[in-house]
Order: structure tokens, then C-alpha cells, then sequence
């Protein structure tokens, strides 16, 4: 029981994280060819804050603050009573409000496989493709040494 | 008696229309759109995030154009911004050993887990300007090297294996980090509140500080451990939710300066370490950073404080950009009242003089004559 619980936690975490990282406009496209419920009721926001950003002395050591950023948030109740949350950085406060009420549906056992295949899921197949590119354009610029041998012997 | 003077109203209001106008400039020349500044001046956005303190490309980009590319005037507005938003708390510390690398160098290792990946750097080029960019000539694609994905660990963990190399900072378990935009300063101060302020700090004191501990003031030995730059994923904490939140990635840069030590009473010979971390991509700002954080750890290695960059006081006091632009422009501000006493004193005294002067007049002329 206990495992299936941390199984949902971990998906429903994973789905806050595709959101937050994809592009707002990205959502929204998504979404008109969704065919998903976009009418939610606004408990809160969607309002845009700051948070703190911590990093650890010496890269693992003590905490200290770094800095601000930007972060907006919303959170959102469906007709049929599940309640969504949205985080993400930046101002953008329609992604706020797709993404909390994606959040709730998700919850909704009748609409998380949709959430899931239609808007999830491209996404995250667009995040990991940049991230790829990202990455293989960044090993071209890894040195390879080479050993100079000099003299007979 | 207090005679306040009222004035300027229309002057002002047209001098800010005139900025305005010069601002915007030629009007025959398109106007800058906020997205050609985020991707094609990506570095000085990176600045005013950093020393701003707020992790916004949108809105820096929006100050830098407003601020017609002053870069403080730009680091000003975004300070004046983010006092106007709420809070919502402290996220979890983001883990440079897991960044999405887009750099990472080491001066101390040639063969390190993870290799030499100079990534998008101006080091190795001739610094000759370029006409075919001022003439637009289209960009090739970037080369692309598909392997395998290799973990990059920080090279201050590969290091720490020997023990000769002195651990991550760490302060008391108890310890709560302190938050200079909550607490004034206070020194003296954790090294955490210390790096907060040197974050924030601005890149050319930094750097001339850093410079000078080069140059044999508070002299230190230093070599790049590592530098690393590229993404590093934010979580939050939230009453709502029985997770961390995601709240997506920012690009940073982490800096690991490694200094001889001699050893003191309090510490055997061993390596110590500088730490510089800031946001978006600034290897000159976060070696800065890290070579001040280094030299400030003077007192807690029991080295001799002889230097500017050894001074906790000194440079913390004067590393916020926008502080010191405060005080150093309010002297361009009215002091018509300030200035008047100020004459008023210096022609009093100089009638003391001259009279001073007339009187020991006759006494030179007999020594003179003597």
C-alpha cells in the first residue's frame, strides 16, 4: 500500500515537473487539442512571488542564499472536487492556471491517462529532445589529450 | 529658521520624457524586442540577474533596455522590482554535483571523471573583432558528438578521498542560514550570510579584489579546482503538497578554487578552498567570488589580516553595487542649504587667517631684517 502511495506521489511529481519546465505557449497548444475540461474554480492565484534559492558552501556543504527568482503559482478546484497545484518559475500566469488544473485532472482517475498521453507525454518527449541536443552539442567541446612522444626512446 | 524651496516639476517631468525619446532612440532603427535581448546579449542579462539578485531573464532584459544598457541603473530597477512580490520561501539547496553541464574545466586535473568541457567559452579565441557578425552573416549549427552520458561529479569529492584537501563548509547543524535581505549586517559574519552578499556583489570589485590577492595582497596560492556552468533543477517545500515541488531549472555558475595552505596552530597543512556560486553563466565573477570568499576565511585559518581582500568589513560593506551607487550619486542632489553654511564657515576662517596673517606680517619683516 505504502509503495503504491509513493508510485502515485512520484508521478504526480513527475507531471509537475514537465509542466514546470515546458514552455507556456507549448501547454496551451497542447491543450486546445486536448480535449479536457479547462473550467476550474480559482482558490488561489494565480500570483506571482519569489523564492529564495539556496546553494551549500564548497557545492555540499552548509546551506546559504543565493539569490531571488521569480515564481508563479495557482491552485484550482474541478466540479467534481479535486484540488490542483501549480508551480513554476517565471510570470506566466495562463501556464500557472493549465498547469494546476492539469495537476487536478490528474488526480481524477477518469482523466489521468489522458493527462498523461496527450499532455505529458509530448512534452516530455520535446524536453528530453532539447536536452539531448544540449547535451551532445556540449561533448563535442570535451578535449581529448593526446600524449606528444618525443625522441628515440 | 526653515525655508523649504519648491521647484523643477516641469523640468523634471520633461527631462524623463527626453529620456525617454533618447532612449528610444533614431526611430528609423527598429526598437529592441525584450526576447532578442535575452538570446543575443545573454551574458549581460546573466549580470543584472546576478547582482540584482533575482533569477528573472524577462524582466532583466526589460530593465536592461530601459536602463539603455547601464548596467547598474539595470541592477537597480530589478532590486526595486522584487521588493514588491511576496515571499514564498526558501527552496530545497539545488545539487551543482547533478547540474546539466553546458562547461566544466578543471586547472588542477587533466583526467577527471566527466573530462574537459570547454562548452560555449571565449577562451581560446583571438579577440579580433569580427566584421562578417557586423555585416549579419549567418551562424553554422554547432557540432554534435553523440556518447554516452557520463556523470560529472564536483571535483572537490574526487579530491576529498585523499584528505588533503580541507572538506565543504559546514556550520553548526543548529545553524539556520542567515539572509541579508532580512537582517542588516553585522560583522562579524558566517561565512553563509558572507556568500550571500558576495553572490550579489559587483563583478568589478569583485574581481579587483580578487586581483589583488593575486597580485601578493593577502597572497593565497590559487588554482581552478573546478568551474562549472549549466542547469540545476529548484524544489520547494510546500504546506500543500507531501513533496518537494518542482519548479523547473536555473543556469548557474559554480566555481571551486583550490589555495595552498602552509598550515597554522588551528589547522595542519592541507589544500583549502575558495567557493563562488552566481547565477547564470559568469566563470570571471564566480572565480572573483570564489578567491574573496577564500581571502575573507582569513581570521577562521588563523592568517594574519593584512590586505583589503582579507577585510570582512571593508568588502562587504562595499561589494553592493547598488548601495554604493546610492550614495556616491545623492551628491548630485540639491545641498544649495549644505553648501551655503559650508561657505559661510571656510569665508569666516579665511578672514581669520588673513587677519592672522597681517598681524605675524611686521614680525617677519624684522627677522628680516635681522
Amino acid at each position: 500500500m505504502r509503495g503504491e502511495q509513493a508510485r502515485e506521489q512520484a508521478g504526480r511529481k513527475a507531471l509537475m515537473a514537465t509542466l514546470a519546465h515546458a514552455e507556456a505557449d507549448e501547454i496551451a497548444r497542447l491543450w486546445n487539442a486536448l480535449g479536457l475540461p479547462s473550467e476550474a474554480e480559482l482558490l488561489r492565484g494565480p500570483e506571482t512571488g519569489l523564492v529564495t534559492v539556496r546553494g551549500r558552501i564548497g557545492g555540499g556543504g552548509a546551506p546559504f542564499n543565493v539569490g531571488e527568482a521569480t515564481v508563479t503559482r495557482a491552485t484550482v478546484r474541478l466540479p467534481s472536487g479535486q484540488v490542483g497545484h501549480s508551480y513554476a518559475l517565471g510570470r506566466d500566469k495562463n501556464k500557472a492556471r493549465l498547469a494546476a488544473i492539469a495537476d487536478a485532472l490528474w488526480q481524477d482517475p477518469a482523466h489521468r491517462e489522458a493527462v498523461e498521453t496527450k499532455l505529458a507525454a509530448p512534452l516530455r518527449a520535446a524536453l528530453d529532445a532539447a536536452r539531448e541536443t544540449k547535451r551532445v552539442e556540449t561533448a563535442a567541446t570535451k578535449v581529448d589529450f593526446f600524449t606528444m612522444v618525443r625522441g628515440e626512446d | 529658521m526653515y525655508v523649504a524651496v519648491k521647484g523643477g516639476e516641469a523640468a523634471i517631468a520633461n527631462a524623463h520624457r527626453l529620456l525617454a525619446d533618447r532612449r528610444r532612440g533614431d526611430r528609423a532603427v527598429p526598437a529592441l524586442r525584450l526576447d532578442q535581448i535575452v538570446e543575443q546579449l545573454a551574458l549581460g542579462v546573466d549580470r543584472v540577474m546576478s547582482e540584482g539578485s533575482l533569477y528573472d531573464r524577462e524582466l532583466a532584459a526589460l530593465a536592461v533596455v530601459q536602463a539603455r544598457g547601464d548596467m547598474i541603473e539595470a541592477i537597480f530597477l530589478v532590486r526595486a522590482y522584487r521588493t514588491t512580490l511576496p515571499r514564498f520561501g526558501y527552496t530545497n539547496p539545488v545539487d551543482t554535483g547533478a547540474m546539466q553541464v553546458e562547461r566544466r574545466i578543471s586547472a588542477t586535473y587533466k583526467d577527471l571523471p566527466g573530462g574537459q568541457v570547454l562548452g560555449p567559452t571565449f577562451d581560446y579565441t583571438h579577440r579580433l573583432l569580427d566584421p562578417e557578425l557586423a555585416a549579419g552573416a549567418d551562424v553554422e549549427t554547432p557540432a554534435q558528438r553523440p556518447v554516452e552520458a557520463e556523470a560529472m561529479p564536483r571535483v572537490s569529492t574526487i579530491l576529498a578521498h585523499e584528505g588533503l584537501i580541507e572538506a565543504d563548509g559546514e556550520m553548526p547543524l543548529d545553524h539556520v542560514p542567515g539572509d541579508i535581505t532580512r537582517e542588516p549586517l553585522q560583522f562579524p559574519m558566517a561565512r553563509d550570510i558572507r556568500l550571500q552578499a558576495l553572490s550579489r556583489g559587483d563583478e568589478g570589485f569583485l574581481l579587483a579584489l580578487g586581483y589583488s590577492t593575486q597580485r601578493g595582497y593577502a597572497r593565497n596560492h590559487p588554482f581552478v579546482g573546478e568551474i562549472r556552468i549549466g542547469e540545476v533543477e529548484l524544489e520547494l517545500d510546500v504546506p500543500e503538497l507531501p513533496f518537494a515541488v518542482p519548479l523547473g531549472s536555473i543556469r548557474i555558475t559554480e566555481c571551486q578554487m583550490v589555495n595552498q595552505f602552509k598550515g597554522s596552530a588551528k589547522v595542519p597543512p592541507q589544500f583549502t578552498r575558495g567557493y563562488g556560486l552566481v547565477f547564470g553563466q559568469s566563470e570571471r565573477k564566480a572565480m572573483a567570488m570564489a578567491l574573496c570568499d577564500r581571502a575573507l576565511r582569513a581570521g577562521e585559518l588563523g592568517e594574519d589580516v593584512v590586505a583589503a581582500a582579507q577585510d570582512e568589513e571593508f568588502v562587504i560593506s562595499h561589494s553592493d553595487n547598488v548601495q554604493a551607487t546610492g550614495f556616491v550619486e545623492h551628491l548630485k542632489l540639491p545641498h544649495y542649504v549644505d553648501f551655503q553654511a559650508e561657505l559661510d564657515l571656510v569665508r569666516r576662517m579665511r578672514a581669520e587667517y588673513e587677519a592672522r596673517e597681517n598681524e605675524d606680517r611686521p614680525e617677519e619683516k624684522r627677522e628680516a631684517a635681522e
